[in-house]
Formats: structure tokens, sequence, C-alpha cells
């Protein structure tokens, strides 16, 4: 097996030309537990750990593939509230220093942990090759199981986000307290500027993926202009529609019909917490 | 904590009541303690071993010619290569070094191959062709024993009856109940490992990490057709056991490897196949009926238990024994029925684990007595003093309990403890913690209690002794003392104990302990929380021997003192096979738990509040270690109620991970509060009681028990899981 150290991007596009077999790793949290498992086999790995462009966050927001999730929760918990929080919820502190939003990303597991905040709010995918630079909408990039957009050639450089324009939040149910993998998640973005709503589930199809009947009905019911404390019902209603956006299966982690269960009580709840943020914040400002 | 009697103080500092630093502790704590794993040697080689796909299958053919021709391969065994006895096992010998023409679980050794890399043996193992006729595999425990034979004899293993009093006796108040209990690993940090190393004379050393030193060299000389002193045994780094390691994994292979290539062989399997690797709990499917009369007095208990042993019996007779003799808990009850019965089936082989039995039959028990305090309209902690045992009481074997057994005053001590403050704010001590999953919504505290019985140190009539040498001289002008045993340090403290005990009873402060090795006579098992108790007291033997002949002198010139002793606790006696009547324990221990739990009743999520726990010691030797083996215990215990399960489907395991099988973290595991009683046992060196396993078989049915409080689901399997507290 070939390890291949770019010292910049450019050579490390090069690189990925001449060999697409190249399995790029950044912080090694899933690639490596591949290879130590013999599930994984590369004939070379793209060490993408020297290329400083993609450890940087510039204003924008443009996020760096390889900038690890201790630092989104750091630096950026302000402007990416929900990004944030399903950072905190990524393995242990080590796991955290080294994963990275690229590799979650690179991955597509249907349970990473970022996806669901990505798609809710409308994160874009920056990837590279030497043929140039493609912008992809986290709507398109997940295609399958462990399936992504990205062609043989490309990397992923980076992922731009608008920082939070309202309320966001990101829940996920696991059966332990800290360090596990998602049964099921969440996330609710709220554009209040926009009259509109972004949500997503994780581990609950076969790729993470948006609600958009979820989120057309409460852009029809919210009233962001003059919000008012929420019905019941209306909570009620947008976790039915969520859960039904999933398409779970049964497996060693829980039950599709727990999980279609628990993405409508975490809808219903992470609703509750962002409108109620919107409501406070409306307090702040009378 | 009692303060330590005058008569055993001495001038030394570190002795027996006090709680020195450990010799390993900091190595430990810097990541720097050799473990099995880093065992290494020049020359050597690597082995891999190749595992059967299937549960239960036929094998039809296996061809190496490939997998011999990879360069870097140094041999490919099958078990045509075992030159002694293909079989061993702790109890029976039915388990195959290699398999030969039948595969009886998923993992189940078949060929081995040695070569210069890891990743050579690793790919020549894939090269191995074999085919195999698959079979139906046997799966259900309560059908087992009329299912295929698997094994010539049938799959029965084991059945212990009891009867005790009347066998048909009635009462006023009766309950009901069928139990399960999952398949919990020991989840070891550790995996098997160990470096077997060739000599010129056909002989061979292992260095391996194991609970048993010498008997695994006795099933390893047997299956190498070796004498015994040509087997040498060390111990290296245990990087945890709790039973898993009590049976052979790699201990044959890698010495049919050294032998064959006449070179160093190393060995270490990856978390996966760690999984595959070692024997589980067993998993249990358990019936009871308890009558008692309107005051709560237990009238009789009558259970039917089912322990799935999986393909090869390893010590599920003794398991087996355990679940029956202990199987109504620590209450008198002056009629029992039980019918235990350990069976084989191809899933993966059970064994020991810390609790051997007693876990199973503890959840169970305390489910009833839950469920018998309801039905009286009584309170749990009420109930179960109401028919506590105590010193004196007979148990369902008709053995008198005669020494202390507090159960009353555990319970109640753990009754009176200040109850927690309320459910929190902060997500990281609420159900789901960091996942963000609630800020209060759903959660519903509960409280349960719940006591549990266990006994110490090998029983029905097992020779069970320890071999301690001390030897003392003269260094740098002071007694200094080595101490040697074959007893293995597995993480519990053992090294620090015996420093301790040799320091008190000889004054000596400079106590070295040697490395533990078959060069020296048995040391037994490090299991049935019996490793203080039996080497503990044979180091004090043989430190009295020491003693004597030091006469009280402080310098001893050029003079060497040294004492090899064995010491036997008292025998106890096989069980009648028809009615389990016998004095077939040593000793029992005996722990008490109150848990208090935060449950989102609509996500089905637990969060342990509180977990305190009361337990007799008879005497804490080293009370910071007694303290830790309560909260590891009480941990395990917690895995089992909420999360620790080996699932497995048609036979094959699931989730041979540590990413889906999961054991709790600190976010899962509250601060303890403790008390330890020093009751002394008369019959106990220092009057000590085993500390290990107590804890971890009342903690399970306690929480559970606050589960249900919390919810008022009835909850009769562990672990629980979300899907259980939520209907889905």
């Amino acid at each position: 097996m070939d390890f291949l150290r770019p010292e910049t991007l450019a050579e490390a596009l090069e690189l990925k030309a001449q060999r697409p077999d190249a399995v790029p790793i950044a912080g090694g949290t899933d690639v490596m537990v591949e290879m130590n498992y013999d599930h994984r086999r590369p004939s070379a790995l793209l060490d993408l750990t020297r290329i400083a462009e993609l450890q940087q966050w510039t204003e924008g927001l443009r996020v760096g593939a390889g900038v690890p999730y201790v630092r989104i929760i750091d630096e950026l918990g302000a402007q990416l509230p929900g990004l944030a929080m399903a950072s905190r919820t990524v393995g242990s502190p080590q796991i955290r220093n080294r994963g990275t939003v690229g590799g979650n990303l690179g991955a597509a597991s249907p349970a990473g942990d970022t996806h669901p905040v990505l798609l809710a709010s409308g994160a874009v995918i920056e990837v590279a090759s030497v043929r140039g630079t493609r912008m992809i909408p986290a709507t398109e990039f997940y295609l399958g199981v462990k399936r992504n957009a990205l062609e043989a050639d490309e990397l992923i450089t980076a992922v731009h986000l608008t920082p939070a324009a309202g309320p966001q939040q990101f829940s996920k149910v696991g059966t332990r307290n800290a360090m596990v993998i998602a049964v099921c998640s969440f996330a609710i973005s709220l554009f209040p500027a926009e009259n509109r709503v972004g949500a997503a589930v994780g581990s609950a199809a076969p790729t993470p993926r948006r609600a958009p009947e979820a989120e057309a009905f409460l852009a029809a019911e919210l009233d962001f202009a003059n919000p008012k404390p929420l019905l019941d019902s209306v909570k009620r209603e947008f976790g039915e529609l969520v859960s039904r956006a999933a398409s779970p299966i049964d497996d060693v982690r829980g039950s599709a019909e727990y999980r279609k269960h628990a993405l409508a009580v975490m809808a219903r709840r992470t609703l509750g917490w962002a409108w109620q943020e919107l409501l406070d914040g409306d307090k702040a400002c009378a | 904590m009692t303060l330590t009697p005058a008569e055993l103080t001495s001038a030394v500092s570190g002795g027996i009541g006090t709680s020195p630093q450990r010799p390993d502790g900091n190595l430990k704590v810097r990541g720097e303690f050799a473990y099995a794993s880093d065992l290494w040697h020049e020359d050597m080689i690597w082995g891999s071993t190749l595992r059967s796909p299937h549960p239960y299958a036929r094998i039809t053919s296996i061809d190496l010619t490939e997998a011999l021709q990879v360069p870097g391969v140094y041999a490919v065994l099958t078990h045509e290569d075992v030159p002694g006895r293909n079989l061993y096992g702790l109890e029976h010998k039915d388990q195959p070094v290699l398999a030969v023409d039948v595969v009886r679980y998923q993992g189940e050794p078949i060929a081995l191959v040695g070569a210069d890399h890891p990743e050579t043996a690793l790919r020549a193992m894939k090269k191995i062709v074999v085919t195999y006729d698959v079979l139906e595999p046997v799966v259900d425990m309560e059908t087992a024993a009329d299912d295929t034979p698997l094994h010539p004899g049938g799959n029965l293993v084991r059945h212990v009856p009891i009867r005790r009093g009347s066998q048909d006796v009635t009462a006023e108040v009766v309950v009901t109940g069928r139990y399960e209990v999952g398949m919990q690993d020991q989840a070891f940090l550790g995996p098997e490992s160990g470096l077997a190393v060739p000599a010129t004379d056909g002989s061979v050393d292992l260095y391996i990490a194991t609970q048993w030193l010498h008997v695994d060299r006795d099933q390893i000389a047997a299956a190498l057709g070796l004498p015994q002193e040509q087997v040498r045994l060390t111990l290296s780094g245990v990087g945890g056991a709790f039973g898993g390691r009590e049976d052979l994994s790699m201990q044959v292979h890698a010495c049919l490897l050294a032998l064959h290539t006449g070179k160093p062989v190393k060995m270490v399997y990856n978390r996966e196949e760690s999984f595959y690797g070692h024997v589980h709990r067993h998993p249990a499917v358990l019936y009871y009926e308890h009558g008692a009369d309107h005051t709560g007095k237990l009238v009789y208990v009558r259970t039917r238990m089912y322990l799935d042993g999986g393909a090869y019996a390893s010590s599920t007779p003794a398991v087996v024994a355990n679940a029956a003799t202990l199987g109504v808990g620590p209450y008198e009850v002056d009629n029992v029925t039980v019918d235990a019965y350990g069976v084989y089936t191809n899933n993966p082989p059970c064994g020991a684990m810390r609790g051997f039995g007693a876990v199973q039959a503890g959840f169970a028990y305390e489910s009833q007595m839950d469920k018998l305090a309801e039905a009286l309209g009584m309170s749990p902690v009420d109930v179960r003093v109401r028919n506590a045992m105590t010193e004196g009481s007979v148990m369902p074997t008709g053995q008198v309990v005669d020494s202390a057994a507090p159960v009353a005053q555990l319970l109640k001590l753990v009754q009176d403890k200040p109850l927690p403050a309320g459910t929190s704010t902060d997500i990281r001590e609420l159900p789901g913690g960091v996942s963000n999953t609630t800020h209060g919504e759903g959660v519903v505290r509960g409280v349960g209690y719940a006591v549990g019985i266990k006994n110490i140190c090998f029983s029905e009539g097992y020779d069970d002794y320890s071999t301690a040498r001390v030897r003392v001289s003269m260094v740098n002008g002071e007694l200094a003392a080595a101490v040697h045993t074959a007893a293995c340090e597995v993480g519990q403290g053992l090294v620090t104990i015996m420093q301790q005990i040799v320091r008190t009873e000889l004054g000596i402060e400079r106590v070295t302990v040697l490395p533990m090795d078959t060069t020296i006579g048995n040391g037994g098992s490090t299991s049935a929380s019996r490793q203080t108790y039996v080497t503990g007291g044979a180091v004090k033997a043989a430190c009295a021997l020491v003693k004597d002949r030091l006469a009280g002198r402080t310098d001893i010139g050029d003079e060497v003192i040294d004492e090899v002793t064995e010491w036997r606790h008292r025998a106890t006696e096989p069980i009648d096979p028809e009615t389990g009547q016998g004095n077939a324990h040593v000793q029992y221990g005996f722990a008490a738990h109150r848990a208090v739990v935060d449950v989102d009743v609509d996500l089905g999520l637990v969060r342990v509040v509180s977990l305190d726990c009361a337990q007799d010691v008879g005497r804490a030797l080293n009370p910071q270690a007694v303290v830790g083996q309560i909260q590891g215990g009480s941990a395990q215990g917690l895995g089992l109620a909420v999360m620790e399960e080996i699932q497995t489907s048609g036979g094959k395991v699931r989730n041979p991970s540590f990413t889906d099988y999961l054991i709790p973290t600190v976010l899962d595991m509250p601060p303890m509060s403790i008390d330890v009683l020093e009751l002394a046992d008369p019959h106990a060196p220092y009057g000590i009681r085993g500390v290990g396993e107590p804890p971890t078989i009342s903690s399970t049915p306690a929480i559970v028990a606050a589960i249900r409080a919390a919810t008022g689901l009835a909850l009769t399997r562990v672990p629980v899981r979300p899907e259980h507290l939520t209907g889905t």
C-alpha cells in the first residue's frame, strides 16, 4: 500500500487524478478502523493532513473539510449551533480531536452525525479535482448507503454554510449516554426571514434525507413575523410527517418501528426548543 | 469502615487494612504497562486463526495448497497436526483444539497460519479453502435438549434439581413470571494474546494473559502430547478478565505453531475476533413461582431455568449449579423446587463471567420479590427484609449459613441513604446525555432495590487450594521479602494484597512480587472471588513458616529463609444429584443496591442517577481496592441492565464490535455511595469475604426495578431496550 503525502491541494488533486483508487484520509477515525478490521485494503492512502487550506474556515462560511469536530464546537458554535450540537455527539473527545466533517461526508454513512444538520441548514459541499471545482448541494450529495456524489478523481475540500439565520437543533438517539452511534437522528433549522424550515433525518433511510412534507407543513403553520406559542397539534403533526419521511430498517441497533417513533418524538421536541428560542429572542428584543 | 485491630497493625506501612499504591498503577495510568499484546521476541512469527463462518456445518474438505504457497508462510496447521488430545475443556473435554469434521459455532477454529507478518498470515488464511455442508443450527435453549444432538451424549449438559421441604404446598399469595437474560460479554479491553517460544529440547514457554496458569498448562500439555513439565507458562500483562480467560483461546494454537516451526509465535486477536475467541455469560430463560402468606413471608419458591451453554460445555455445569443453589436468593424459604438445565446449542459458547449463574437467577428472583411486594401491597424493601436470611439460615441445599449474612442490614443501609436531588437540567445528566434528546420532557424518576447472594471460592467438593512461596533475605542491611505464586493478577490488585499480607505478617516493608508462573505449584483460578481468600491464605501461611524461622531476628546475615506451602479452605461437598442437598459452598457474599433512574418514557432512554451499594466484605484488606471492585461490579451490572448484549440470530453474532456492543461510559455510570461492612468470617483468613462478584448480581435487578417504578412496565428481559419501554 502506498502512502501519499501531498503538501498542497494542487498536489493532492494531481495525485488523486493519477491514483483514483487512493483513499483520502484525514482524521482516520473511519478509514483506519476499516483497515484494521480488514474491511478495506486500499492500494493507496492519500493523507490530507498536511494541506493547510483544508484545516481552515473562513467567514461566510466556508469550513475546510479537514477542520476537526472539536474546532467546530469551540470556534463555530455561535455561527453554526446545529453543526456544533451534532459534533458534540460524535464519539469521544479523542475522536472529536481527529474526526472531520469532510470525513463524515466521504464515508457517507447513513448514521453519520453531521448529515442531518447539513441537509436541514442547506449546506453546499465543495469538491475539487484537476478538472475544477464543483458545488454540490447536500441534498444531492448522498446517493446511497455509503455512496456519495464524488467522482473518482475528486476530493471534498469544504462545506459552505450560512451562519445560522435562526434557531437550530440537533437530537440523536443512542442506547448509551455518550460515544454512541446513532440509532436515528434529527436536525431542524428555522429560517425566520425566509419563512422557511429545514428538517432532516439520519440513520433512518439508506441515506440521510430531508423531510420535505414536514418542512412545508411547518413553514405554512409557523407565523415567523408574529411568533406565538406553538399548539401541541402542530408539533405532533410535524413529528408524524418527519416520521413518515423515514424508511428505516430493523437492525442490531434498533427496530424500524422504534426509529419512526423516536423521530416523531425528537422532531416535536426539537421544534419546541427551536421555537421557544425564537419566542425568547423576540421577548429579548422587545 | 472499621479500624484495623491492634494486633494486626505493624511498624511497617502498607500492611493490610491500608490502601498502598499498586506496583502496576502508575504504569497503567501512563499507558506504559506491558500487556500480553505488547509481547515481542526476536525472529518471532505471527499466528492467525481460520474460523468457521457457520454456526453448524459439516466440513467436507480443507485445501491448504494455495495458503502454503504464500511467500512468508511458515506453517498451515489443522487438527491433523495436533499431536496430543484434540479435545479440551474446563469440566468436559468436548472442545476440539481445531475442528475435525464438524463446526458447532460461528467462529470455531479450523486452521492456523504462521507467517512472517500478521498481514501475510491473514492473506494466507484467506487462501485456505474449506467446503461445508451447512446444517440447521440448534438455537433455542428451551427445546435444545430434545433437538438434534450436537454431542454424543445429547444436548443436556447438566440438570440440577433441588428439592427441599414440601413439593406441593400452597400459599395465599402467588406470583409467577418468565424472565430472560441476554448474552453479556466480559468486554475486557486487552484482547486475547500470547507468545509461545519453543525450546531446543521440544518443550515450550508460553507468555500469556490468562486467569489460571496451571489449568491452561494441563490442557495445553495434553493437546501437545507433552509432559506437563515441558510446558511452562508465565503470566503476561492481563487487560481484564471477568471470567472470559478461564477457557483456552489461542494458548494451544500458539504453542502448536511454535513447536511446528521452531519459531517464537505471537498471536493477538483483534476486537472482532475477541468476540468469537472467548466464552460469554450464559443467556437464560427462567420461570419462577413464589408463594407467600399475607404477611409477606415466603412459603415456597419453584423455578425452572434454562441456561444456554452454546456449542461447548466450558463451565456450564458449575454455572448451572450456582444458578440452582443460589436460585431463591438471600432469603429463607422452607419449600423449594428448582430445576436448572444447562444445554448445548449452536450459539456462541458460554462459560464463566463475574457472577457466574447467580446473575441470571438474581435478576429473576429479585424481579419476583418486587412482584410479590406489589401483590401484597408491601414496599420492596419490607418484603425482602421480611424474608431476609441471617447467620444460621438454611440454604435450599440444606447448608447452614455459618457466618455473617446481614441481608436486612444491607437493604436498610441503602434505603437510608439520602436520595439524589431532583432531575437535572444539565443534558449530560439526563437520559440521552449529550445527544440532546430531552431537556426534561418525558422524564420520570424511579427508585428500585435489590439484594443478591454469591458463593465465594470453588464449590461442590472441588479440592481448591493455592500455593505460595515467601523468601526472606537481607538487602542493603534490612530484611526484604519476595513472594511467589502462580495466582494470576488480572487487574484486581492481588499483587498489592500479597505485599500487604507479607508486610503485616513479617513486619518487612520491602516486598517484591515475583512473576507469576508455573515453576511454582498451582495458585488456583482468579475467579469465584477467591484469590484474596485462597492465595491470600497461602501467602499468610507461608509467612507463618518464615516467621518461625526468623524467630524475631532483624538481621539474618547471609541466610535465606525460603518457605513454600499449600493452603486449602475448608472442604465442600458435592450436592445430591436428585435432591440438590449438600454443603456445596465455602462462603456466601452479599450486596444490596438502591438504584435511582430517570427514564425518558417517550424515547425509552435511561439515565441511572444513582446506584448506591452496601456490601459485607468480612474484612477490607485494601479498602480502596474493595471500593473499586464494588464500583466495577456495579457498572458491569448496569451494563447488563440497560445496554450490554451479544445479539445472535440463527447462532450468528450480530454485533461483534464495540460500536454495537455497548458498555457503560462515565456518562452512564453515576458516582456511587458505598457502605462497606466488615463482619469477619471466622473461617476465612483475616475474616475476609470475597468481594468481586456480589455487586454485579444486585446492580442489574435494582436498576430494572427502578425503571419499572418509573414506567409501570413489567420488563421481564435484560438488557432493557428502548423498544421495551416504548412498545415499539
